[in-house]
């Protein structure tokens, strides 16, 4: 086969492409050569090592584990409230971290609600906190991947295990679970090695400390470039062996469509096991958030003065980094469709930025830049870049189905009309992605607004985002300030991504 | 005049010769079996294939090379001849102006073309607005607003009903026939070749027979295509 008008979108797709392995490969290139050869790894490195990974681990397993009982319960009931309760599953992924962490410190910390009731003294810092706020956003993205598999069971064989009287556990169940939790289990291990902003605010010195939180201080702190590097290589090797074996076993999932609705079965045992599940996990997810709105809308009309400007800088970054993810995610998406089978090499580039650290991105773009102008002044358009680099694995999953999809139904149509580069884009792509494309803007606007991470290498005092600012009121201990500016973060987030969003549903054609 | 001469096409495991000669104005059925090879065949021609070796040519000009768009042959899909979230005028519009830039001229020359085929006022609905029938008027409208020597029409109007069906062939061929078009049918319908075509080409594993006259081809089918296409 071939396609004739598909030149522009080679050149864009192959700039966007290099631009990526620059960001990702490139930085810790640079990061290497300037490391002047590395030292081996120290005994405290070694901990770190082993910390991230049991944290990484054990975090993944508790997700999976309270995931299993709520799917099931969410499976098989059909209550008021449940498609609202399942699309809040969805929230946490772009729930601000340093939002969460602050309302979990106010139900678990030393003064949270529950020493306050119960009067017994606890403390939310160090491993088992670091669990706690994993589980707090892992455990709605296992359940939600644990749904899907439920709802991907056909419908007769439901009917079918009900006419044999079969136990619904063993041959439906299970058999999905094997197929599902590997590949849930690999997902939610994986973010939790990258885990950066949880390890810092709850993680408790150097006992508790994951290899990106060690590559931050390595540079932040002591600019050992020798040691920042050397981690940051462990770090991409840990997680692109986990993407590998991820992309090895995840297999093309058709897209499971209705979880809005309970699937069909007949027996339905114990009924107060189920509502005890769904009522807990609701509580444990609803009530960090509940906190915050709470301790924070006393304040929020009288707002810390160094929350508005961190806000505004927020929205300038988290604006032009959507938009650059969009761009960049346009131009690799329509070249990976125009090269069929071939695309999957570039897709695997565009998978990247899940297997490298944004801080050794950061720490590269530093020492890059170094030479010419102080990177101090170029924080923001820096985060920008690289939140707009780490968004675009996201962006990439929802443009590319629907750009082969237009493509599959109208481009030889196309083809024979002569429609070729912007007039291609204007006339059939952009029309027929409008939705994916309104949710791709919101979700990178909403993550880039709550990302706590290159900004934390970079910023300086008065100078950082909305997150920065929120955690070093944290940090200085000024809590219900900090809840207001939290609350005013959450409201950003999810309004930013709810316009964005609603545009492009609105705007979609059938 | 269209020309295969000696046309190889290779379409993954799949291989199709075609060796034809096909005169002027002719309306042409290309008939054989499903996975034969028919819409191989038009996809060659349209250009949507490579072949592999041999060539096509149209009134002497070798277009074997050329793009989709640079030939001088427009095609009807069996669906989705129409972007849904464009107007019926900008659908029509593509062919004039492929970045939709329309002058009053256009837009004059547009109308007249929905008049011809009976969507007078249908301007700026859109495609869902209009029924099947509707839909199929306004993709014929636009193909005669390209105005290119050879029509492919390929499985036409399969999602329509049967009678609807017959409506839109007739329609298409009297509209194709004044406009003095070279058309060429992929179907696997006997009735529908008998109906509109004064010629056949029979297609079996990757072979093309001769073009034969329509009365002929049906009284003695070649290549052994009477099981196929029954009594």
């Amino acid at each position: 086969m071939r396609r004739y008008s598909f030149k522009h979108s080679s050149i864009l797709g192959a700039a966007a492409a290099a631009l990526i392995l620059f960001m990702t490969i490139g930085t810790l290139g640079a990061v290497i050569y300037r490391a002047d050869g590395l030292t081996g790894i120290s005994a405290q490195d070694w901990h770190v090592i082993r910390f991230t990974l049991t944290q990484a681990f054990l975090s993944a397993l508790c997700s999976i584990l309270f995931a299993i009982p709520l799917a099931r319960a969410l499976a098989r009931r059909a209550f008021f409230g449940r498609s609202l309760l399942i699309s809040l599953l969805g929230a946490p992924f772009i729930l601000p971290v340093i939002v969460a962490v602050l309302g979990i410190i106010g139900v678990f910390g030393n003064n949270g609600i529950i020493a306050k009731s119960l009067n017994i003294p606890t403390s939310i810092f160090g491993f088992h906190g670091i669990i706690v706020a994993h589980v707090f956003f892992n455990l709605p993205l296992a359940t939600r991947l644990i749904l899907q598999g439920w709802q991907a069971i056909p419908s007769e064989s439901f009917r079918l295990a009900a006419s044999l009287n079969a136990d619904c556990r063993k041959v439906l169940e299970r058999p999905m679970l094997r197929a599902v939790l590997p590949n849930a289990f690999l997902v939610i291990f994986l973010i939790c090695l990258s885990s950066f902003a949880i390890a810092l605010t709850l993680g408790g010195g150097p006992k508790s400390t994951t290899i990106e939180l060690s590559i931050y201080q390595a540079f932040r702190f002591d600019f050992d470039l020798s040691k920042a590097s050397l981690l940051g290589i462990i770090q991409v090797i840990i997680c692109a062996m986990t993407v590998l074996v991820l992309l090895k076993i995840t297999k093309p999932q058709e897209p499971t469509t209705g979880l809005d609705r309970p699937v069909e079965m007949w027996e339905k045992p114990h009924p107060v096991l189920d509502v005890l599940w769904i009522v807990s996990a609701f509580i444990f997810l609803a009530a960090p958030i509940a906190v915050i709105i709470s301790d924070g809308i006393p304040q929020i009309l009288n707002l810390h003065s160094s929350l508005w400007p961190a806000a505004i800088r927020s929205i300038w970054i988290a604006l032009l980094s959507a938009f650059m993810s969009l761009f960049l995610s346009l131009c690799l998406a329509t070249w990976i469709v125009s090269l069929k089978t071939k695309g999957k090499w570039i897709e695997f580039i565009g998978a990247l930025p899940l297997a490298t650290s944004q801080l050794v991105i950061g720490t590269g773009l530093f020492i890059i830049i170094f030479p010419f102008i102080a990177p101090y002044e170029l924080a923001l358009p820096i985060t920008a870049t690289v939140n707009a680099i780490a968004t675009i694995p996201f962006c990439l999953r929802s443009l590319v189905p629907a750009i082969r999809d237009a493509e599959e139904t109208f481009g030889k149509l196309s083809d024979q009309l002569g429609l070729s580069g912007y007039a291609r884009y204007k006339i059939l792509i952009a029309p027929r992605i409008k939705r994916p494309m309104g949710f791709c803007i919101g979700l990178s606007t909403a993550l880039s607004m709550g990302d706590l991470g290159v900004i934390a290498l970079f910023a300086q005092p008065g100078g950082g985002t909305l997150p920065m600012a929120v955690y070093s009121l944290m940090s200085a201990y000024k809590m219900e300030e900090a809840a207001s500016g939290a609350l005013l973060l959450i409201l950003l987030s999810f309004v930013l991504f709810w316009i964005f969003d609603q545009w492009g549903r609105k705007n979609a054609h059938s | 005049m269209l020309i295969l001469d000696k046309l190889e096409v290779q379409h993954g495991n799949y291989r199709l010769t075609a060796d034809l000669t096909l005169k002027k104005n002719a309306v042409c059925a290309i008939i054989g079996p499903s996975g034969a090879g028919k819409s191989t065949l038009l996809s060659a021609i349209s250009g949507f294939i490579k072949p592999t070796s041999g060539r096509i040519s149209h009134d002497d000009h070798d277009i074997t090379h050329l793009a989709p768009s640079k030939r001088p042959v427009s095609i009807l899909f069996q669906d989705n001849n129409l972007f849904p979230h464009l107007t019926i005028e900008q659908n029509i519009g593509l062919a004039l102006c492929a970045k939709l830039k329309l002058k009053g001229k256009d837009k004059q020359r547009i109308s007249d073309m929905l008049n011809l085929v009976g969507l007078s006022g249908f301007e700026n609905r859109k495609p869902a607005q209009l029924s099947g029938g509707q839909q199929s008027r306004a993709a014929i409208a636009r193909i005669l607003l390209q105005d290119r020597p050879l029509v492919l029409l390929d499985e036409p109007f399969g999602a329509l009903g049967p009678a609807l069906k017959d409506e839109m062939l007739d329609l298409c061929v009297d509209m194709f026939r004044k406009t003095q078009k070279t058309v060429i049918m992929v179907t696997h319908d006997p009735i529908d070749a008998k109906r509109i075509s004064d010629c056949v080409i029979g297609i079996k594993d990757g072979k093309t027979s001769d073009v034969l006259p329509t009365g002929a081809f049906f009284k003695e089918p070649p290549m052994g295509l009477s099981r196929y296409l029954g009594s």
